[in-house]
């Protein structure tokens, strides 16, 4: 699984962190989102899927 | 298609905590169906929450106030064509004018933010439940806790002072109320503005570590957009949270089993919260859009400059995504739940108010293992008048 986000589309709701942080940050200025592991293995996959279906700008994908 | 038209959003509850029955009646029916706003615009409501999602994450559809249609009268009377949005008052806006105002504010609002704030936040939920201590019981619940602690938290994260208090609690009130004339609103937004503009320009003499000294730093500003910002955050920071922490003790209140089940595991916590922000959906009146082009919408054709209210409450109780939707379930995966609504404009200050409630829920049936209505349940003075649902009181006993 690959991981794709796009910064310029975030709106900062921290959805994604808040669902995995050993996947997601958020920028410390901006609240942008970060992403800290783009190849999720494990228990991680269901997290990252979950985190982009809860974004509410669309700014993550996930490529299987 | 047969359409059913309203004259008005379906607002008539016949439950605490249930959403007018209508809306679900016409979920069943369809999804999304026409609408007559009481301005008389012929528009749409969205009631299941695919079609709720959807239109929210949308960016034909406008959040642009001058282009909405209130689907909620004031007053009595329909709400006539609003101005655009002032300057800084970015929830009545589109990108790139939205994107610009709320990029500056987003990184005060960080999951790692709140949660470095939680030491904070503790501390002002036990002094408050100290002080419901000492008060002794019957207390108003209400007046002691739920509506202080968000508020003192707002205005320590913006720098407004605590102890002037009062008269915004008191304008902010006037806004949501169903009651108050145009002339009403209009009078308490104007004091409101003009109690954060003076805060404003004060921050420039006698700067703090809070955000509207940040704000003004950012030097990207003028006074009147930073103190329209402050205004919103002020405003949606404390009558939301409050009405969750008293209207969710309510609930816990009276459904026994699931607060024993919360006592006994802890850690159902998180997901308790999520569980009430979908059951309770307090935004009586949802959330608004209008469509800048033609738009279909689970096939339909939403016009250009047609309005879709759409109701949150409906959608958190739509049996497609949820099951058993009527039943408040703290073990249920909740997540998902539109109760901060879904797109650009979802709840910037959402993780505070996740903070907020799963601190002071834990530490209300912690520290007040009685805790019980003072009053027969159904004497508790629902916020059916309020934009903002919830109780008006909460009379509780403890000892």
């Amino acid at each position: 699984m690959k991981v794709e986000v796009d910064p310029d589309r975030c709106v900062g709701s921290g959805m994604c962190a808040l669902t995995d942080p050993a996947v997601f940050d958020q920028d410390e200025v901006d609240g942008t989102v970060v992403l800290l592991e783009p190849s999720p293995t494990g228990g991680h996959e269901k997290a990252a899927r979950e985190a982009a279906h809860l974004c509410p700008a669309g700014a993550i994908r996930v490529v299987e | 298609m047969t359409e059913t038209l309203y004259s008005e959003l379906p607002t008539q509850r016949t439950t605490a905590f249930d959403p007018p029955a209508e809306l679900g009646l016409l979920r069943e029916r369809a999804p999304i169906s026409r609408m007559r706003f009481p301005d008389g615009h012929l528009g749409w409501l969205v009631t299941s929450y695919e079609l709720a999602r959807e239109v929210h994450a949308d960016r034909r559809f406008s959040s642009r106030a001058e282009l909405q249609h209130s689907p909620r009268t004031v007053g009595g009377k329909p709400v006539t064509q609003r101005p655009p949005a002032k300057p800084g008052m970015f929830i009545a806006m589109d990108a790139p004018d939205h994107t610009r105002y709320r990029k500056l504010l987003t990184g005060q609002f960080t999951v790692r933010r709140m949660n470095q704030l939680m030491p904070r936040i503790e501390q002002i939920v036990a002094e408050h439940l100290a002080g419901l201590r000492a008060s002794g019981s019957p207390a108003d619940l209400v007046a002691g806790f739920a509506l202080p602690v968000p508020s003192m938290v707002i205005c320590e994260l913006l720098g407004v002072p605590y102890d002037e208090r009062e008269s915004f609690q008191r304008d902010t009130a006037k806004l949501l109320s169903l009651d108050s004339t145009m002339e009403e609103v209009m009078a308490a937004f104007e004091r409101l503005e003009e109690f954060v503009l003076q805060l404003t320009r004060r921050k420039h003499v006698e700067p703090g570590d809070d955000m509207l000294s940040g704000l003004v730093a950012t030097g990207e500003l003028t006074d009147s957009e930073v103190a329209n910002m402050g205004l919103l955050l002020l405003v949606a920071g404390h009558e939301t949270t409050a009405n969750m922490l008293g209207l969710g003790t309510l609930l816990l209140l009276q459904r026994p089993d699931q607060l024993a089940a919360l006592r006994a595991d802890p850690s159902l916590m998180d997901n308790a919260v999520e569980e009430m922000m979908r059951y309770l959906s307090i935004i009586q009146f949802g959330t608004l859009r209008t469509a800048l082009e033609d738009v279909e919408v689970g096939g339909v054709v939403v016009k250009a400059g047609e309005s879709v209210s759409i109701s949150v409450s409906a959608a958190n109780r739509d049996p497609a995504r949820f099951e058993r939707p009527d039943e408040f379930d703290v073990r249920r995966p909740a997540s998902g739940h539109l109760g901060f609504g879904h797109g650009v404009h979802q709840c910037l200050g959402q993780q505070l108010a996740r903070i907020e409630m799963r601190v002071g829920f834990s530490a209300l049936f912690r520290e007040f293992p009685d805790l019980r209505l003072a009053v027969p349940a159904e004497d508790v003075k629902l916020r059916t008048d309020m934009a903002i649902y919830g109780v008006h009181e909460l009379p509780v006993e403890f000892s």
